[in-house]
């Protein structure tokens, strides 16, 4: 056969049951990705002979002498394609993972497809942007203006990686040709809890092509935990690479290492696994029950709070008299709030390459967030020394705290250690679902009292979190979810309980938000309770309640921490808000079955996490003149790696384009704890000013010392430095000797970031489906340093939420199972969901943050599924205090209250939608 | 993705591909539900493209729509200005979950074939009264309903090693007044409800409805019924059971869009 790919020809045969897209990866098109692997997220569009495909389903003998374009084939030499120049212009990405197939798909649309966008792109998924950038990259819309020398911060400087990722140069994870490859596929439980009797390999091993069989027999005994923090204590060690026992269906029972993924997964389905299946339990509070099956007696492990419960964490606080506060209230709210399981849903898969280098040290190439952290936890379970471990990272397909968490690595790392060659793991999408994390589920009493004048009188919140089998941020999530949302209010009288329980289910781990998505649906969906019952206005209820700049930060205890109100655009925000919600323009004229309603829901968020996040930065002045930043983060798209180059150009009076920026490889800078927590600005982007401004002082006095002018007198340019008349450039500065400078951060004294978002809905009282009339959101950032990323961030992130809060779920079955397992099943908002957000921000500098800025990437996310459950109900009378709000499970009560429930006869609501 | 478990395919296809079918052996049309997951108990695709069927040929009654014309063909094909129906064909495959890349390779008959209840082709087939021409090993060949082709969630009648040759879409249909109505939980979602009402220049009225249930429910009234009449002749044509279940829509809440959108219909083609 012959396959015309971008102007070459290849003589190759495909087999017989290859797609497209394995077949032209194989020819080295590394721009074609995989999202889903089944047709559904456009990831891996090409063109055959000009007609976009999904060539994840494009059987590939078909192309057989066809035209076929790849991402690779749009631009003509360095000539950009208008396509990939309009979404290099608009930075109509993020991550970037998305974006080939984007293009291959725009670049083939009709004008009449370029005019109802929500239909033309529903095959091209993006978990990013929320769709706005993506619409102007569509139409033309310029978004980024370069910044002038030294004026880095506050520009719409483009992201440096934009010119490879709209040719698919970028080369992610995967996109390696590692000569000698081998392939790691799994056999995962089809038990809840079961242990393991014997393992029968024989068939596998037999298998042509299969190199290793993995069982717990080969695992190392150590137990660790998939989470990475900067405390290892921060997560109880109750995992193994392997285990004998099972405790939810998915878990790795072994793993098969052979020649060709094919082989390895005949080799697993050819494993003989004798189970003793054990009682299992899914809901946490059966789990809790004495003489419930229990998932981690065994004694030997620590950390978890009360084993002989299935408790792996437990808080327990208060702050005044909160039964006097109670007491003293004239209306006294109480209601259990209910948040589901949702997924990540980042577009590339987890995965890790793994391979013993010519020194001996174990490599790992990863999709991960934490290169450092990573290092170690491999180091501490194989038992060696972190200087023989080396992390890298390429840019990550989305992250969205999913890949805070050691999921392939270890594995791998244990197959190449064992077999001396080069392993890769990559999951498939459905593995993403049923063997990697998600949010945890959350059940929350909310109790608040307040006086007739609306003034809060008493908070108590009781907490149940779902962490599923394992604890991997069980005890942070628990935290954080009880903190940031609790002392957002004035209240002298707090009290806060909350239990993290193990249940024979999918894992739950870090999360966008941490835990406050959670606890804010519960608290800011009682706030809008308890202001109706006392017939104020929410956005009056929130100002009289909210904290004040001078306030302190309270949640459930009284100890002395190291978060301060660095800056406070909270009333901004919500008079912002107010605002905007107030105009109609653009709204559609809607038939009389349709309910209106508007609501609103405040949060905040501590700008870094807690008890330590460090970055290590080096600037270096290069022999030739240039400038390298190099810094351990690493980059998913939030766009930390452009603001990192602002702030170094601020620095050194340059331009962003003029700093080449390493990043996420252990061997290639400082330590830096890992980009979560909302950090690449705060920490990782102070630790690069810092070096940065050193740097400058360093070029500074060596210019001086070259002119023979005072220090004072030297200023430095983008070219180099001059003093008076005289001049030298940087590359005979740097003639001298390559110079560099360090910069650090360790993320103590903190300050907090405000959100607020409201919307107007529009619910049918039959039907019960939701429209989404004005969606605005603003923001307290601080200073931003890139406006248009962090409007882009805010976008992202209220269109995550809308998907969580409306559509998306992740169901677990009878026996334990993850029932939707691909993105069909799993609806992400695709263009025609996500809502257009208005988006403003506060003025404000923060004193804490570089250059007064604050963190701004998880936080949109918290206040919007309260905002959405706040708006249906203004708008139906019905209150939802159970995610999501899918029309199937509100419709019933919507018509039942609302006059439609005469054409058939009613029936008890569907499961989930009763009131709590 | 690939489907590693294919050891073969055949792209020339016979009359003995047919009589010689055996165990693993699997139809391929468009291959893109067929790439969507892994397909462990097939060994060789049979390539149905490789029969070189012609996509669509008008007949003098008909519209011959083959098996492996792909949606994109059909969504094309230009029609005469007395298809006052046609817009269906735009509608259905816009009720299709995949985008218009899925429709450059999906085919018409692999949408009937995979018979989900929520397939557009199924859909415009049956309310269209099509009919679906069949292949049988034997060389016979026999011809079914299109509203009856699909019989459940995932099932049809064919039989093994049966394939699906052509879909016969009457003039007659398409000349006929249509109001279409579709709804899912998300905008552009998968279908829950998928309604479709026909009145015929003679006045006479079909009401099919696919998605909200498990099969097609074609009801076919001499006129236009009123509200009560059309509401009774669901109630009784539709026990709870034969509501669809899964992700994609709670069977009650899929039982209220039917009666609620076959209202709207009825009320479109009475104006």
């Amino acid at each position: 056969m012959t396959f015309h790919v971008n102007g070459e020809d290849f003589h190759e045969t495909p087999r017989p049951g290859q797609c497209l897209r394995t077949f032209l990866r194989g020819l080295g098109w590394f721009g074609v990705k995989k999202g889903c692997d089944a047709g559904d997220c456009g990831a891996c569009t090409v063109q055959v002979d000009g007609r976009p495909v999904h060539s994840c389903v494009y059987p590939a003998f078909r192309a057989d002498d066809r035209e076929v374009t790849t991402i690779e084939g749009f631009a003509r030499g360095d000539a950009l394609s208008p396509v990939q120049e309009r979404f290099v212009a608009a930075q109509g990405f993020q991550c970037g993972f998305c974006t080939p197939g984007m293009i291959a798909t725009v670049a083939a649309l009709s004008p009449e497809q370029l005019d109802d966008l929500p239909r033309a792109l529903k095959g091209n998924l993006c978990r990013c942007t929320g769709y706005r950038s993506i619409a102007d990259a569509v139409r033309g819309v310029r978004n980024v203006a370069a910044p002038a020398a030294g004026r880095g911060a506050g520009a719409d400087a483009p992201a440096p990686a934009s010119r490879r990722i709209v040719t698919g140069a970028e080369p992610y994870t995967f996109d390696v040709d590692m000569p000698g490859l081998l392939h790691l596929k799994l056999l995962r439980s089809p038990h809840a809890h079961a242990r393991i009797v014997s393992i029968d390999v024989a068939a596998a091993m037999a298998v042509p092509g299969v190199r290793l069989v993995l069982t717990h027999e080969d695992a190392p005994e150590t137990l660790f935990s998939t989470g990475l923090h900067e405390l290892d204590a921060d997560d109880p060690p109750d995992t193994r690479v392997l285990d004998d026992v099972a405790r939810f269906v998915g878990q790795r029972v072994a793993a098969v290492v052979a020649e060709t993924e094919a082989a390895a997964e005949l080799g697993c389905r050819l494993l003989r696994v004798d189970y003793d299946v054990l009682p299992a339990v899914f809901a946490p509070l059966e789990a809790m029950r004495p003489g419930a099956p229990l998932l981690h007696d065994d004694p030997a492990k620590t950390g978890a709070a009360r084993p002989e419960r299935n408790v792996c964490a437990e808080v327990h606080g208060a702050v005044g008299d909160p039964d006097a506060g109670f007491a003293a209230a004239d209306v006294v709210h109480e209601g259990v709030y209910e948040t589901h399981r949702v997924q990540h849903a980042h577009l590339e898969t987890h995965g890790s390459i793994a391979w013993i280098d010519e020194r001996g040290r174990l490599n790992l190439r990863t999709g991960s967030q934490t290169p450092f952290l990573t290092r170690r936890r491999l180091a501490t379970v194989f038992g060696m020394d972190v200087a023989d471990v080396r992390v890298m990272c390429a840019r990550l397909g989305g992250g969205f705290g999913g890949k805070q968490e050691m999921l392939t690595e270890d594995v791998a790392a244990l197959a190449a250690l064992k077999l001396g060659r080069p392993v890769k793991l990559e999951f498939t999408r459905e593995e993403q679902f049923t063997g990697a994390t998600t949010r945890h589920p959350m059940r929350v009493g909310v109790k608040l009292g307040a006086t007739l004048d609306g003034r809060l009188t008493a908070i108590a919140i009781d907490v149940v979190s779902n962490t599923g089998a394992y604890g991997n941020h069980g005890p942070g999530v628990l935290f954080h979810g009880c903190n940031e949302s609790v002392a957002l209010y004035r209240c002298a009288n707090k009290r806060v309980d909350g239990v993290a329980v193990y249940t024979n289910t999918v894992p739950a781990g870090a999360f966008r938000g941490y835990g406050l998505s959670q606890t804010s649906f519960a608290i800011e969906s009682a706030m809008d309770e308890l202001a109706r019952r006392l017939g104020i206005d929410p956005f009056e209820m929130r100002r009289i309640n909210m904290i004040r700049s001078d306030d302190a930060l309270v949640a459930f205890d009284d100890e002395p921490h190291d978060v301060e109100i660095g800056s406070y655009g909270l009333d901004q925000c919500l008079d912002l808000v107010e605002a905007a919600l107030a105009r109609r323009d653009g709204e559609p004229r809607l038939p009389p079955d349709w309910l209106i309603g508007e609501g609103v829901a405040i949060a905040m968020l501590d700008t870094v996490p807690p008890r330590g996040h460090f970055s290590h930065a080096e600037a270096r002045l290069s022999a030739d003149g240039g400038y390298e930043l190099a810094v351990g983060t690493a980059e998913f798209g939030s766009g930390s790696t452009t603001v990192h180059g602002q702030f170094a150009a601020s620095a050194l009076g340059t331009t962003p384009d003029r700093i080449r920026i390493v990043q996420s490889d252990t061997d290639a800078s400082g330590y830096d704890t890992g980009a979560f927590g909302s950090t690449g600005t705060m920490i990782a982007g102070k630790a690069c000013f810092d070096a940065a401004n050193a740097l400058r002082e360093r070029i500074l006095i060596v210019a001086a010392a070259l002119l023979n002018a005072p220090l004072a007198s030297c200023a430095l340019t983008a070219e180099g430095v001059v003093a008076g008349n005289a001049s030298v450039s940087l590359a005979e500065i740097a003639g001298q000797s390559p110079l560099s400078a360090a910069g650090e951060a360790n993320g103590s004294l903190r300050s907090v970031a405000f959100n607020v978002q409201a919307f107007r809905v529009a619910v049918h009282r039959v039907t019960g489906a939701i429209r989404i009339l004005r969606s605005v959101h603003a923001a307290d950032a601080g200073t931003v340093i890139n406006p248009m990323q962090c409007r882009g961030q805010i976008e992202g992130g209220v269109a995550q939420a809308v998907g969580a809060a409306l559509y998306e779920h992740v169901d677990v079955g009878p026996g334990g199972a993850v029932e939707t397992k691909s993105l069909r099943a799993y609806h992400i908002p695709a263009f025609a969901d996500a809502p257009r957000t208005e988006v403003m921000f506060a003025e404000t500098c923060d004193a804490i943050g570089p250059m007064g800025a604050k963190s701004m990437s998880e936080s949109p996310f918290n206040p919007v599924a309260a905002a959405l459950a706040n708006a249906v109900h203004d708008a139906t009378g019905e209150r939802f205090r159970t995610l999501p709000l899918a029309a199937d499970r509100i419709f019933a009560r919507v018509a039942a209250r609302n006059g439609q429930g005469s054409r058939c006869s009613e029936k008890s609501p569907p499961s989930g939608t009763a009131p709590a | 993705m690939d489907l590693d478990t294919i050891a073969e395919i055949v792209t020339r296809p016979d009359a003995s591909s047919l009589s010689e079918w055996r165990d693993g052996d699997g139809w391929l049309g468009g291959g893109t539900w067929l790439f969507s997951e892994p397909q462990l108990d097939l060994v060789r695709l049979i390539d149905l493209d490789g029969f070189g069927w012609t996509p669509l040929e008008l007949t003098g009654d008909a519209l011959r729509v083959a098996a492996t014309c792909k949606l994109r063909e059909l969504h094309a094909f230009p029609r005469p200005d007395d298809w006052t129906a046609g817009a269906l064909i735009d509608q259905c495959c816009d009720a299709l979950l995949g985008s218009f890349k899925i429709w450059n390779m999906a085919t018409v008959g692999g949408n009937l074939c995979l018979s989900l209840p929520a397939g557009p082709m199924t859909a415009l087939a049956a309310a269209l009264g099509g009919t679906c021409v069949i292949w049988a090993p034997d060389g016979t060949g026999r011809r079914v309903a299109a509203a009856d082709f699909v019989t459940g969630d995932r099932r049809n009648v064919l039989t093994r090693g049966e394939l699906l040759r052509s879909i016969e879409l009457p003039l007659a249909g398409l000349r006929s007044r249509s109001a279409f109505r579709q709804a899912s939980l998300t905008p552009g979602g998968r279908s829950a409800a998928l309604l479709i009402g026909l009145k015929a220049p003679d006045g006479g009225f079909a009401l099919t409805v696919t998605a909200a249930t498990v099969r097609p429910v074609r009801l076919v009234f001499e006129t236009l019924p009123e509200s009560g009449a059309l509401g009774a002749a669901i109630e009784r044509a539709i026990p709870d059971t034969l509501y669809h279940d899964d992700i994609h829509g709670h069977p009650d809440w899929r039982r209220r869009l039917t009666f609620h959108l076959a209202e709207e219909i009825r009320r479109e083609l009475a104006s």
